[in-house]
Protein backbone atom coordinates (compact mmCIF):
# COMPACT_ATOMS: atom_id res chain seq x y z
CA UNK A 1 0.00 0.00 0.00
CA UNK A 2 3.04 2.28 0.20
CA UNK A 3 3.15 4.98 -2.44
CA UNK A 4 6.00 7.25 -3.33
CA UNK A 5 6.60 10.74 -2.03
CA UNK A 6 4.91 12.59 -4.84
CA UNK A 7 1.84 10.37 -4.53
CA UNK A 8 1.59 11.09 -0.79
CA UNK A 9 1.31 14.80 -1.52
CA UNK A 10 -1.17 14.17 -4.30
CA UNK A 11 -3.14 11.87 -2.04
CA UNK A 12 -3.22 14.48 0.70
CA UNK A 13 -4.59 17.01 -1.73
CA UNK A 14 -7.20 14.54 -2.98
CA UNK A 15 -8.29 13.85 0.59
CA UNK A 16 -8.43 17.60 1.26
CA UNK A 17 -10.72 18.10 -1.73
CA UNK A 18 -12.90 15.11 -0.87
CA UNK A 19 -13.22 16.27 2.73
CA UNK A 20 -14.37 19.68 1.53
CA UNK A 21 -16.82 17.97 -0.80
CA UNK A 22 -18.20 15.82 2.03
CA UNK A 23 -18.63 18.91 4.17
CA UNK A 24 -20.25 20.76 1.26
CA UNK A 25 -22.90 18.02 1.15
CA UNK A 26 -23.07 17.49 4.92
CA UNK A 27 -22.39 20.79 6.70
CA UNK A 28 -23.09 19.08 10.05
CA UNK A 29 -19.60 17.57 9.84
CA UNK A 30 -16.72 19.40 11.54
CA UNK A 31 -14.52 20.70 8.76
CA UNK A 32 -11.70 22.69 10.34
CA UNK A 33 -10.46 19.96 12.67
CA UNK A 34 -10.79 17.41 9.87
CA UNK A 35 -8.46 19.48 7.67
CA UNK A 36 -5.69 19.73 10.25
CA UNK A 37 -5.27 15.97 10.50
CA UNK A 38 -5.22 15.00 6.81
CA UNK A 39 -1.47 14.52 6.38
CA UNK A 40 -1.32 12.51 9.62
CA UNK A 41 -3.87 10.01 8.33
CA UNK A 42 -2.43 9.96 4.80
CA UNK A 43 1.01 9.17 6.20
CA UNK A 44 -0.41 6.46 8.46
CA UNK A 45 -2.51 4.74 5.81
CA UNK A 46 -0.59 5.39 2.58
CA UNK A 47 2.90 5.86 3.93
CA UNK A 48 3.61 2.26 4.84
CA UNK A 49 3.24 2.92 8.55
CA UNK A 50 0.12 0.94 9.42
CA UNK A 51 -0.52 -2.71 8.58
CA UNK A 52 -4.18 -3.08 7.77
CA UNK A 53 -6.58 -5.17 5.74
CA UNK A 54 -9.75 -3.48 4.44
CA UNK A 55 -11.28 -6.90 3.73
CA UNK A 56 -10.89 -7.81 7.43
CA UNK A 57 -10.93 -4.51 9.33
CA UNK A 58 -10.50 -6.22 12.73
CA UNK A 59 -8.07 -8.93 11.67
CA UNK A 60 -5.65 -9.95 14.41
CA UNK A 61 -2.66 -9.11 12.22
CA UNK A 62 -3.59 -5.42 11.85
CA UNK A 63 -1.92 -2.54 13.61
CA UNK A 64 -4.55 -0.82 15.71
CA UNK A 65 -5.36 2.77 14.81
CA UNK A 66 -7.51 4.52 17.42
CA UNK A 67 -8.98 7.73 16.11
CA UNK A 68 -9.63 9.54 19.35
CA UNK A 69 -10.39 12.93 17.83
CA UNK A 70 -13.67 11.69 16.48
CA UNK A 71 -15.24 14.91 15.21
CA UNK A 72 -12.04 15.97 13.53
CA UNK A 73 -11.55 12.87 11.42
CA UNK A 74 -14.09 13.30 8.63
CA UNK A 75 -11.07 13.16 6.31
CA UNK A 76 -10.97 9.45 7.16
CA UNK A 77 -14.19 8.91 5.23
CA UNK A 78 -12.59 9.41 1.81
CA UNK A 79 -9.45 7.58 2.95
CA UNK A 80 -11.33 4.48 4.14
CA UNK A 81 -13.49 4.50 1.01
CA UNK A 82 -10.44 4.88 -1.22
CA UNK A 83 -8.75 1.95 0.54
CA UNK A 84 -11.80 -0.25 0.06
CA UNK A 85 -13.24 -0.39 3.58
CA UNK A 86 -16.57 0.62 2.01
CA UNK A 87 -17.73 1.82 -1.42
CA UNK A 88 -16.82 5.35 -2.52
CA UNK A 89 -20.45 6.06 -3.26
CA UNK A 90 -21.11 6.05 0.50
CA UNK A 91 -19.39 9.45 0.59
CA UNK A 92 -22.46 10.86 -1.16
CA UNK A 93 -24.68 9.88 1.77
CA UNK A 94 -22.79 11.25 4.79
CA UNK A 95 -25.24 12.27 7.56
CA UNK A 96 -28.20 11.01 5.54
CA UNK A 97 -30.82 8.59 6.80
CA UNK A 98 -29.58 5.04 6.50
CA UNK A 99 -25.91 5.95 6.12
CA UNK A 100 -23.35 4.66 8.60
CA UNK A 101 -21.20 7.77 8.06
CA UNK A 102 -22.40 10.24 10.67
CA UNK A 103 -21.41 13.71 11.75
CA UNK A 104 -19.14 12.04 14.30
CA UNK A 105 -17.66 8.67 13.35
CA UNK A 106 -18.58 5.59 15.37
CA UNK A 107 -17.25 2.04 15.24
CA UNK A 108 -20.15 0.96 13.06
CA UNK A 109 -17.90 2.32 10.30
CA UNK A 110 -15.49 -0.33 9.00
CA UNK A 111 -12.01 0.85 9.98
CA UNK A 112 -13.02 2.61 13.18
CA UNK A 113 -12.04 0.70 16.32
CA UNK A 114 -13.64 2.59 19.22
CA UNK A 115 -16.29 5.12 20.21
CA UNK A 116 -14.85 8.55 19.53
CA UNK A 117 -17.63 11.07 19.94
CA UNK A 118 -16.79 11.75 23.55
CA UNK A 119 -13.23 13.05 23.69
CA UNK A 120 -10.38 11.77 25.78
CA UNK A 121 -11.18 8.06 25.78
CA UNK A 122 -9.09 6.84 22.86
CA UNK A 123 -5.71 6.93 24.52
CA UNK A 124 -6.82 4.97 27.60
CA UNK A 125 -8.45 2.22 25.55
CA UNK A 126 -5.42 2.16 23.24
CA UNK A 127 -3.18 1.78 26.28
CA UNK A 128 -5.15 -1.30 27.33
CA UNK A 129 -4.85 -2.68 23.80
CA UNK A 130 -1.09 -2.04 23.78
CA UNK A 131 -0.73 -3.86 27.10
CA UNK A 132 -2.88 -6.73 25.81
CA UNK A 133 -0.79 -7.05 22.64
CA UNK A 134 2.42 -7.14 24.68
CA UNK A 135 1.03 -9.82 26.97
CA UNK A 136 -0.13 -11.87 23.98
CA UNK A 137 3.38 -11.69 22.56
CA UNK A 138 2.13 -9.83 19.49
CA UNK A 139 4.42 -7.51 17.54
CA UNK A 140 1.52 -5.37 16.34
CA UNK A 141 1.46 -1.68 17.17
CA UNK A 142 -1.17 0.73 18.42
CA UNK A 143 -1.47 4.24 17.01
CA UNK A 144 -3.70 6.90 18.54
CA UNK A 145 -4.61 10.16 16.85
CA UNK A 146 -5.68 12.74 19.38
CA UNK A 147 -6.30 16.47 19.31
CA UNK A 148 -4.41 18.80 21.62
CA UNK A 149 -7.71 20.15 22.93
CA UNK A 150 -8.89 16.76 24.13
CA UNK A 151 -5.70 16.41 26.16
CA UNK A 152 -7.44 18.70 28.62
CA UNK A 153 -9.40 15.61 29.68
CA UNK A 154 -7.62 14.31 32.77
CA UNK A 155 -8.14 10.65 31.97
CA UNK A 156 -5.54 11.02 29.20
CA UNK A 157 -2.91 11.77 31.79
CA UNK A 158 -3.83 8.67 33.77
CA UNK A 159 -3.12 6.72 30.59
CA UNK A 160 0.04 8.71 29.84
CA UNK A 161 1.47 7.85 33.28
CA UNK A 162 0.41 4.21 32.94
CA UNK A 163 1.94 3.77 29.49
CA UNK A 164 5.41 4.90 30.52
CA UNK A 165 5.26 2.87 33.75
CA UNK A 166 4.62 -0.24 31.65
CA UNK A 167 7.15 0.68 28.94
CA UNK A 168 4.54 0.37 26.22
CA UNK A 169 6.83 0.99 23.26
CA UNK A 170 4.18 -0.45 20.97
CA UNK A 171 2.00 2.58 21.73
CA UNK A 172 2.22 5.65 19.48
CA UNK A 173 0.35 8.87 20.19
CA UNK A 174 0.05 11.39 17.39
CA UNK A 175 -1.23 14.75 18.56
CA UNK A 176 -2.88 16.90 15.92
CA UNK A 177 -1.57 20.02 17.62
CA UNK A 178 -3.69 22.65 15.93
CA UNK A 179 -3.88 24.59 19.19
CA UNK A 180 -7.54 25.48 18.85
CA UNK A 181 -10.46 23.90 20.67
CA UNK A 182 -14.07 24.98 20.28
CA UNK A 183 -13.93 28.40 21.88
CA UNK A 184 -10.52 29.57 20.82
CA UNK A 185 -6.78 29.06 21.10
CA UNK A 186 -5.87 26.45 23.68
CA UNK A 187 -3.03 28.70 24.81
CA UNK A 188 -5.68 31.19 25.94
CA UNK A 189 -7.89 28.52 27.55
CA UNK A 190 -5.57 26.09 29.34
CA UNK A 191 -2.18 26.09 27.69
CA UNK A 192 -0.26 22.87 27.25
CA UNK A 193 2.91 24.90 26.84
CA UNK A 194 5.24 22.50 25.09
CA UNK A 195 3.43 19.19 24.78
CA UNK A 196 6.63 17.40 23.89
CA UNK A 197 8.29 18.76 27.03
CA UNK A 198 5.32 17.64 29.12
CA UNK A 199 5.12 14.18 27.60
CA UNK A 200 8.89 13.77 27.86
CA UNK A 201 8.64 14.64 31.55
CA UNK A 202 6.05 11.85 31.83
CA UNK A 203 8.52 9.36 30.38
CA UNK A 204 7.52 9.41 26.72
CA UNK A 205 9.80 9.52 23.71
CA UNK A 206 8.74 12.66 21.82
CA UNK A 207 9.28 14.19 18.43
CA UNK A 208 7.79 17.23 16.77
CA UNK A 209 7.00 17.63 13.11
CA UNK A 210 5.36 19.99 10.65
CA UNK A 211 2.03 18.21 10.48
CA UNK A 212 1.26 19.42 6.97
CA UNK A 213 4.52 18.13 5.49
CA UNK A 214 3.27 14.66 4.74
CA UNK A 215 6.73 13.36 3.83
CA UNK A 216 8.13 14.60 7.15
CA UNK A 217 5.19 13.06 9.00
CA UNK A 218 5.70 9.74 7.20
CA UNK A 219 9.42 9.76 7.99
CA UNK A 220 8.80 10.56 11.64
CA UNK A 221 6.16 7.84 11.98
CA UNK A 222 8.34 5.20 10.37
CA UNK A 223 11.22 6.16 12.64
CA UNK A 224 8.97 6.09 15.67
CA UNK A 225 7.59 2.69 14.84
CA UNK A 226 11.06 1.20 14.31
CA UNK A 227 12.36 2.62 17.57
CA UNK A 228 11.95 0.45 20.64
CA UNK A 229 13.43 2.40 23.51
CA UNK A 230 11.06 0.81 26.03
CA UNK A 231 9.08 4.02 26.10
CA UNK A 232 5.73 4.97 24.64
CA UNK A 233 6.16 7.38 21.78
CA UNK A 234 4.50 10.62 20.84
CA UNK A 235 4.62 12.69 17.69
CA UNK A 236 3.49 16.27 18.10
CA UNK A 237 2.28 17.35 14.69
CA UNK A 238 2.13 21.13 14.42
CA UNK A 239 -0.92 21.78 12.31
CA UNK A 240 -3.40 24.45 11.33
CA UNK A 241 -7.08 24.06 11.95
CA UNK A 242 -8.99 24.66 8.73
CA UNK A 243 -5.78 24.17 6.74
CA UNK A 244 -5.96 25.64 3.26
CA UNK A 245 -9.33 27.33 3.52
CA UNK A 246 -9.19 31.14 3.52
CA UNK A 247 -11.02 32.62 6.49
CA UNK A 248 -11.13 29.29 8.26
CA UNK A 249 -7.43 28.52 8.62
CA UNK A 250 -6.27 29.13 12.19
CA UNK A 251 -9.37 31.18 13.02
CA UNK A 252 -10.03 30.89 16.77
CA UNK A 253 -13.65 29.86 16.24
CA UNK A 254 -12.93 27.70 13.21
CA UNK A 255 -14.22 24.56 14.94
CA UNK A 256 -17.80 25.70 14.60
CA UNK A 257 -17.45 27.73 11.39
CA UNK A 258 -18.90 26.51 8.13
CA UNK A 259 -17.41 28.13 5.02
CA UNK A 260 -19.98 29.34 2.54
CA UNK A 261 -20.88 26.74 -0.11
CA UNK A 262 -19.73 29.15 -2.85
CA UNK A 263 -16.29 29.35 -1.24
CA UNK A 264 -16.03 25.56 -1.15
CA UNK A 265 -17.19 25.38 -4.76
CA UNK A 266 -14.57 27.88 -5.85
CA UNK A 267 -11.84 25.97 -3.99
CA UNK A 268 -12.96 22.71 -5.59
CA UNK A 269 -13.01 24.30 -9.03
CA UNK A 270 -9.37 25.36 -8.78
CA UNK A 271 -7.01 23.27 -10.85
CA UNK A 272 -5.21 20.74 -8.67
CA UNK B 1 -24.90 -23.87 59.94
CA UNK B 2 -22.14 -25.97 58.50
CA UNK B 3 -20.89 -23.60 55.80
CA UNK B 4 -18.71 -20.87 57.22
CA UNK B 5 -19.70 -17.47 55.85
CA UNK B 6 -17.00 -15.72 53.83
CA UNK B 7 -16.51 -12.35 52.19
CA UNK B 8 -17.98 -12.26 48.69
CA UNK B 9 -14.83 -10.81 47.21
CA UNK B 10 -12.63 -13.48 48.76
CA UNK B 11 -14.57 -16.37 47.26
CA UNK B 12 -14.74 -14.77 43.83
CA UNK B 13 -11.07 -13.78 43.87
CA UNK B 14 -10.16 -17.31 44.90
CA UNK B 15 -12.19 -18.63 42.01
CA UNK B 16 -10.48 -16.22 39.62
CA UNK B 17 -7.05 -17.13 41.02
CA UNK B 18 -7.70 -20.83 40.45
CA UNK B 19 -9.09 -20.21 36.96
CA UNK B 20 -6.16 -18.01 35.90
CA UNK B 21 -3.87 -21.03 36.06
CA UNK B 22 -5.93 -22.79 33.39
CA UNK B 23 -7.40 -19.92 31.41
CA UNK B 24 -4.71 -17.71 29.92
CA UNK B 25 -7.38 -15.26 28.78
CA UNK B 26 -8.26 -13.98 32.23
CA UNK B 27 -6.77 -10.59 33.12
CA UNK B 28 -7.22 -8.84 36.46
CA UNK B 29 -7.08 -5.08 36.86
CA UNK B 30 -7.29 -3.09 40.08
CA UNK B 31 -7.47 0.59 40.97
CA UNK B 32 -5.03 0.13 43.84
CA UNK B 33 -7.56 -1.89 45.78
CA UNK B 34 -6.47 -5.15 47.34
CA UNK B 35 -7.22 -8.10 49.56
CA UNK B 36 -5.13 -11.00 50.88
CA UNK B 37 -6.52 -13.24 48.14
CA UNK B 38 -5.59 -10.66 45.55
CA UNK B 39 -2.00 -10.96 46.75
CA UNK B 40 -2.02 -14.53 45.41
CA UNK B 41 -3.12 -13.28 41.99
CA UNK B 42 -0.46 -10.55 42.07
CA UNK B 43 2.22 -13.04 43.01
CA UNK B 44 1.26 -15.94 40.75
CA UNK B 45 0.12 -14.11 37.62
CA UNK B 46 2.11 -10.87 37.38
CA UNK B 47 1.75 -10.90 33.60
CA UNK B 48 -2.05 -10.82 33.82
CA UNK B 49 -2.49 -8.56 36.80
CA UNK B 50 -2.16 -4.81 36.60
CA UNK B 51 -2.70 -2.11 39.19
CA UNK B 52 -3.50 1.13 37.36
CA UNK B 53 -3.15 3.15 40.55
CA UNK B 54 -5.84 5.36 42.03
CA UNK B 55 -7.23 6.02 38.58
CA UNK B 56 -10.65 4.49 37.97
CA UNK B 57 -11.15 6.23 34.62
CA UNK B 58 -8.04 4.55 33.31
CA UNK B 59 -9.07 1.29 35.01
CA UNK B 60 -12.15 1.16 32.80
CA UNK B 61 -10.45 2.24 29.59
CA UNK B 62 -7.46 -0.09 30.04
CA UNK B 63 -9.86 -2.93 30.85
CA UNK B 64 -11.86 -2.14 27.71
CA UNK B 65 -8.68 -2.18 25.63
CA UNK B 66 -7.62 -5.53 27.11
CA UNK B 67 -11.09 -6.92 26.42
CA UNK B 68 -10.89 -5.77 22.79
CA UNK B 69 -7.70 -7.81 22.56
CA UNK B 70 -9.63 -10.88 23.64
CA UNK B 71 -9.05 -10.98 27.37
CA UNK B 72 -11.76 -11.75 29.91
CA UNK B 73 -11.21 -8.88 32.30
CA UNK B 74 -12.08 -8.57 35.97
CA UNK B 75 -11.73 -4.96 37.15
CA UNK B 76 -11.72 -4.37 40.87
CA UNK B 77 -12.26 -1.30 43.04
CA UNK B 78 -14.45 0.17 45.76
CA UNK B 79 -18.08 0.29 44.58
CA UNK B 80 -18.74 4.06 44.47
CA UNK B 81 -15.43 4.69 42.74
CA UNK B 82 -15.70 1.97 40.10
CA UNK B 83 -19.19 3.18 39.17
CA UNK B 84 -19.33 6.93 39.65
CA UNK B 85 -15.76 8.18 39.29
CA UNK B 86 -15.62 6.66 35.84
CA UNK B 87 -19.24 6.66 34.77
CA UNK B 88 -18.59 8.10 31.34
CA UNK B 89 -15.82 5.61 30.68
CA UNK B 90 -18.30 2.86 31.55
CA UNK B 91 -20.91 4.41 29.28
CA UNK B 92 -18.61 4.99 26.30
CA UNK B 93 -16.00 2.25 26.48
CA UNK B 94 -18.20 -0.54 27.89
CA UNK B 95 -21.93 0.06 27.39
CA UNK B 96 -21.65 1.73 23.99
CA UNK B 97 -18.63 -0.07 22.59
CA UNK B 98 -19.86 -3.52 23.60
CA UNK B 99 -22.89 -2.97 21.40
CA UNK B 100 -20.56 -3.01 18.40
CA UNK B 101 -17.61 -5.12 19.46
CA UNK B 102 -17.59 -8.29 21.54
CA UNK B 103 -15.95 -7.74 24.89
CA UNK B 104 -16.05 -9.22 28.36
CA UNK B 105 -15.38 -6.87 31.28
CA UNK B 106 -16.59 -7.69 34.78
CA UNK B 107 -16.56 -4.81 37.24
CA UNK B 108 -16.28 -5.94 40.84
CA UNK B 109 -17.44 -3.14 43.12
CA UNK B 110 -16.89 -3.79 46.81
CA UNK B 111 -18.79 -1.79 49.39
CA UNK B 112 -22.50 -1.91 48.57
CA UNK B 113 -24.72 0.38 50.59
CA UNK B 114 -23.43 1.12 54.08
CA UNK B 115 -21.00 -1.77 54.17
CA UNK B 116 -18.03 0.55 54.70
CA UNK B 117 -19.72 1.53 57.94
CA UNK B 118 -17.37 4.08 59.46
CA UNK B 119 -15.93 5.47 56.23
CA UNK B 120 -18.78 7.87 55.58
CA UNK B 121 -20.73 8.74 52.48
CA UNK B 122 -17.82 8.89 50.01
CA UNK B 123 -17.15 5.19 50.52
CA UNK B 124 -20.75 4.16 51.03
CA UNK B 125 -22.78 3.53 47.93
CA UNK B 126 -26.48 4.28 47.57
CA UNK B 127 -26.68 5.37 43.91
CA UNK B 128 -24.98 2.58 41.97
CA UNK B 129 -28.05 0.42 41.33
CA UNK B 130 -29.81 3.40 39.77
CA UNK B 131 -26.86 4.46 37.68
CA UNK B 132 -25.71 1.08 36.48
CA UNK B 133 -29.14 -0.18 35.58
CA UNK B 134 -29.63 2.98 33.50
CA UNK B 135 -27.00 1.77 31.05
CA UNK B 136 -28.07 -0.65 28.33
CA UNK B 137 -25.85 -3.69 27.73
CA UNK B 138 -24.57 -3.80 31.32
CA UNK B 139 -25.70 -6.66 33.50
CA UNK B 140 -26.09 -5.71 37.16
CA UNK B 141 -25.62 -8.53 39.66
CA UNK B 142 -26.22 -8.06 43.37
CA UNK B 143 -25.69 -11.22 45.44
CA UNK B 144 -26.68 -11.58 49.09
CA UNK B 145 -24.13 -14.15 50.27
CA UNK B 146 -20.77 -15.57 49.29
CA UNK B 147 -22.23 -18.71 47.71
CA UNK B 148 -24.32 -16.76 45.23
CA UNK B 149 -21.36 -14.43 44.63
CA UNK B 150 -19.21 -17.47 43.87
CA UNK B 151 -21.86 -18.83 41.49
CA UNK B 152 -21.54 -15.72 39.35
CA UNK B 153 -18.03 -16.65 38.25
CA UNK B 154 -18.98 -19.04 35.46
CA UNK B 155 -21.55 -16.57 34.21
CA UNK B 156 -18.93 -13.83 34.15
CA UNK B 157 -16.49 -15.90 32.16
CA UNK B 158 -18.95 -17.53 29.78
CA UNK B 159 -21.18 -14.57 28.99
CA UNK B 160 -19.89 -11.73 26.87
CA UNK B 161 -20.65 -8.14 27.72
CA UNK B 162 -19.93 -5.79 30.58
CA UNK B 163 -21.22 -6.67 34.01
CA UNK B 164 -21.31 -4.94 37.37
CA UNK B 165 -20.99 -7.10 40.46
CA UNK B 166 -22.23 -5.26 43.53
CA UNK B 167 -20.49 -6.86 46.49
CA UNK B 168 -20.89 -6.25 50.19
CA UNK B 169 -17.68 -5.36 52.00
CA UNK B 170 -18.70 -7.34 55.07
CA UNK B 171 -19.10 -11.06 55.63
CA UNK B 172 -22.83 -11.81 55.35
CA UNK B 173 -24.60 -14.90 56.71
CA UNK B 174 -24.92 -17.88 54.40
CA UNK B 175 -28.21 -18.18 52.53
CA UNK B 176 -27.66 -20.64 49.72
CA UNK B 177 -26.31 -23.54 51.75
CA UNK B 178 -28.76 -26.03 50.25
CA UNK B 179 -30.38 -24.54 47.14
CA UNK B 180 -28.13 -23.05 44.50
CA UNK B 181 -29.40 -19.81 43.00
CA UNK B 182 -30.82 -20.23 39.48
CA UNK B 183 -28.78 -17.76 37.44
CA UNK B 184 -31.14 -17.98 34.49
CA UNK B 185 -34.05 -16.89 36.66
CA UNK B 186 -32.10 -14.10 38.30
CA UNK B 187 -34.18 -14.32 41.44
CA UNK B 188 -34.86 -16.92 44.08
CA UNK B 189 -38.10 -17.49 45.95
CA UNK B 190 -37.10 -18.26 49.53
CA UNK B 191 -40.51 -18.13 51.15
CA UNK B 192 -44.06 -17.99 49.94
CA UNK B 193 -46.61 -16.00 51.88
CA UNK B 194 -50.18 -14.86 51.97
CA UNK B 195 -50.85 -11.33 50.88
CA UNK B 196 -47.45 -9.65 50.92
CA UNK B 197 -44.11 -10.44 49.34
CA UNK B 198 -40.77 -8.86 50.20
CA UNK B 199 -38.36 -8.46 47.25
CA UNK B 200 -34.86 -7.64 48.40
CA UNK B 201 -31.40 -7.38 46.91
CA UNK B 202 -27.99 -7.75 48.55
CA UNK B 203 -27.73 -7.12 52.27
CA UNK B 204 -31.42 -6.24 52.48
CA UNK B 205 -32.33 -9.88 51.89
CA UNK B 206 -31.07 -10.54 55.41
CA UNK B 207 -33.25 -7.72 56.72
CA UNK B 208 -36.19 -9.18 54.81
CA UNK B 209 -35.68 -12.53 56.56
CA UNK B 210 -35.64 -10.84 59.98
CA UNK B 211 -38.82 -8.93 59.20
CA UNK B 212 -40.49 -12.04 57.79
CA UNK B 213 -39.57 -13.97 60.95
CA UNK B 214 -41.11 -11.30 63.16
CA UNK B 215 -44.26 -11.21 61.05
CA UNK B 216 -44.47 -15.01 61.11
CA UNK B 217 -44.24 -14.94 64.90
CA UNK B 218 -47.25 -12.61 64.84
CA UNK B 219 -49.10 -15.02 62.55
CA UNK B 220 -48.45 -13.40 59.17
CA UNK B 221 -46.59 -15.41 56.55
CA UNK B 222 -44.98 -13.17 53.93
CA UNK B 223 -43.12 -14.12 50.79
CA UNK B 224 -39.37 -13.43 50.50
CA UNK B 225 -37.58 -13.15 47.16
CA UNK B 226 -33.90 -12.53 46.52
CA UNK B 227 -33.47 -10.46 43.36
CA UNK B 228 -29.81 -10.90 42.50
CA UNK B 229 -29.90 -10.15 38.76
CA UNK B 230 -31.17 -6.59 38.59
CA UNK B 231 -31.06 -6.22 34.82
CA UNK B 232 -31.77 -9.64 33.31
CA UNK B 233 -34.14 -11.49 35.61
CA UNK B 234 -36.81 -13.70 34.06
CA UNK B 235 -39.65 -11.19 34.05
CA UNK B 236 -42.51 -13.51 33.10
CA UNK B 237 -41.60 -16.00 35.80
CA UNK B 238 -41.31 -13.24 38.38
CA UNK B 239 -44.70 -11.90 37.32
CA UNK B 240 -46.18 -15.36 37.80
CA UNK B 241 -44.74 -15.55 41.31
CA UNK B 242 -45.90 -12.06 42.25
CA UNK B 243 -49.37 -12.34 40.76
CA UNK B 244 -50.78 -13.98 43.89
CA UNK B 245 -49.81 -11.08 46.17
CA UNK B 246 -51.87 -8.02 47.02
CA UNK B 247 -48.86 -6.10 48.27
CA UNK B 248 -45.20 -6.00 47.25
CA UNK B 249 -42.38 -4.54 49.31
CA UNK B 250 -39.07 -3.66 47.67
CA UNK B 251 -35.99 -3.46 49.88
CA UNK B 252 -32.73 -1.97 48.70
CA UNK B 253 -29.69 -0.51 50.40
CA UNK B 254 -29.80 2.54 48.18
CA UNK B 255 -31.68 5.82 47.98
CA UNK B 256 -35.46 5.54 47.91
CA UNK B 257 -37.27 7.38 45.15
CA UNK B 258 -34.24 7.93 42.97
CA UNK B 259 -34.58 5.37 40.27
CA UNK B 260 -33.37 2.20 41.96
CA UNK B 261 -35.13 -1.11 42.50
CA UNK B 262 -38.21 0.77 43.66
CA UNK B 263 -38.59 2.57 40.34
CA UNK B 264 -37.91 -0.68 38.52
CA UNK B 265 -40.90 -2.31 40.19
CA UNK B 266 -43.18 0.69 39.68
CA UNK B 267 -42.49 0.21 35.99
CA UNK B 268 -42.72 -3.56 36.22
CA UNK B 269 -46.18 -3.49 37.84
CA UNK B 270 -47.47 -0.77 35.53
CA UNK B 271 -46.26 -2.34 32.30
CA UNK B 272 -47.72 -5.67 33.24
CA UNK B 273 -51.03 -4.27 34.47
CA UNK B 274 -50.51 -5.80 37.88
CA UNK B 275 -52.87 -4.58 40.56
CA UNK B 276 -50.61 -5.14 43.56
CA UNK B 277 -49.85 -2.14 45.74
CA UNK B 278 -46.30 -1.39 46.65
CA UNK B 279 -44.20 -0.22 49.57
CA UNK B 280 -40.61 0.83 48.92
CA UNK B 281 -37.90 0.49 51.52
CA UNK B 282 -34.77 2.47 50.74
CA UNK B 283 -32.48 5.09 52.20
CA UNK B 284 -34.52 8.15 53.11
CA UNK B 285 -33.30 11.68 52.58
CA UNK B 286 -29.81 12.67 51.59
CA UNK B 287 -26.24 11.91 52.67
CA UNK B 288 -25.54 11.27 56.33
CA UNK B 289 -22.40 11.80 58.30
CA UNK B 290 -23.53 10.18 61.57
CA UNK B 291 -21.41 7.36 62.91
CA UNK B 292 -22.85 4.14 64.25
CA UNK B 293 -23.12 0.44 63.58
CA UNK B 294 -24.60 -0.61 60.25
CA UNK B 295 -27.78 -1.62 62.07
CA UNK B 296 -28.01 1.76 63.81
CA UNK B 297 -27.39 3.62 60.58
CA UNK B 298 -30.03 1.51 58.85
CA UNK B 299 -32.62 2.40 61.47
CA UNK B 300 -31.75 6.10 61.09
CA UNK B 301 -32.33 6.09 57.34
CA UNK B 302 -35.43 3.91 57.27
CA UNK B 303 -34.07 0.54 56.22
CA UNK B 304 -33.40 -1.15 59.60
CA UNK B 305 -35.39 -4.27 60.62
CA UNK B 306 -37.41 -2.41 63.25
CA UNK B 307 -38.36 0.42 60.92
CA UNK B 308 -39.14 -2.00 58.09
CA UNK B 309 -41.25 -4.22 60.36
CA UNK B 310 -43.36 -1.23 61.40
CA UNK B 311 -43.68 0.00 57.82
CA UNK B 312 -44.67 -3.41 56.51
CA UNK B 313 -47.16 -3.96 59.32
CA UNK B 314 -48.85 -0.64 58.54
CA UNK B 315 -48.74 -1.47 54.83
CA UNK B 316 -50.39 -4.87 55.43
CA UNK B 317 -53.16 -3.26 57.45
CA UNK B 318 -53.74 -0.66 54.76
CA UNK B 319 -54.22 -3.36 52.14
CA UNK B 320 -57.46 -4.37 53.80
CA UNK B 321 -58.77 -0.96 54.88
Amino acid sequence: MTVNAIDLREKSHWVWRETLAVHRRAPETRLASSLSSIEIFVALYYGGVLRFDPAQPLAEHRDRCIISKGHGSICMYPILADLGYFPLKELQRVCQTGSFLGGIPDPVIPGYETVNGSLGHGLGVATGMALGLKRKGSDRSVFVVSGDGELHEGANWEAIMFASQHKLDNLHLIVDDNRISMLGYTDDIVSHGSLSARLSAFGWDCQEVDGHDVIAVQKALLQMKANSAEKPKALIARTLKGHGVPGLENAPLSHIMNPKPELIDSLLEQVT
Amino acid sequence: MSVKPLAMRDVLLNRIWRAMAEDQKIFFTSADFGSPILDKIRADFPERFVNVGIAEQNLINVSAGLALEGYTVFAYAIAPFITMRCYEQIRVSLALLSEVRPMNVNLIGVGAGFSYVVSGPTHQCYEDLTLMRALPNIRVLSPADHISADALFDRCVNTLGPKYLRFDAQVLPVIYEIDAPDLDLGFHVHRRGGHVCLIATGYMLHTAFKVADSLAAAGHQVGVIDLFDISNFAANQLQAVLSSYAGIVTLEEGFRGRGGVDAMFFEFLARRNMAARMLNIGVEGAYRFELGSREELHEQVGIGPEFVLNSVTTFMQSLFD
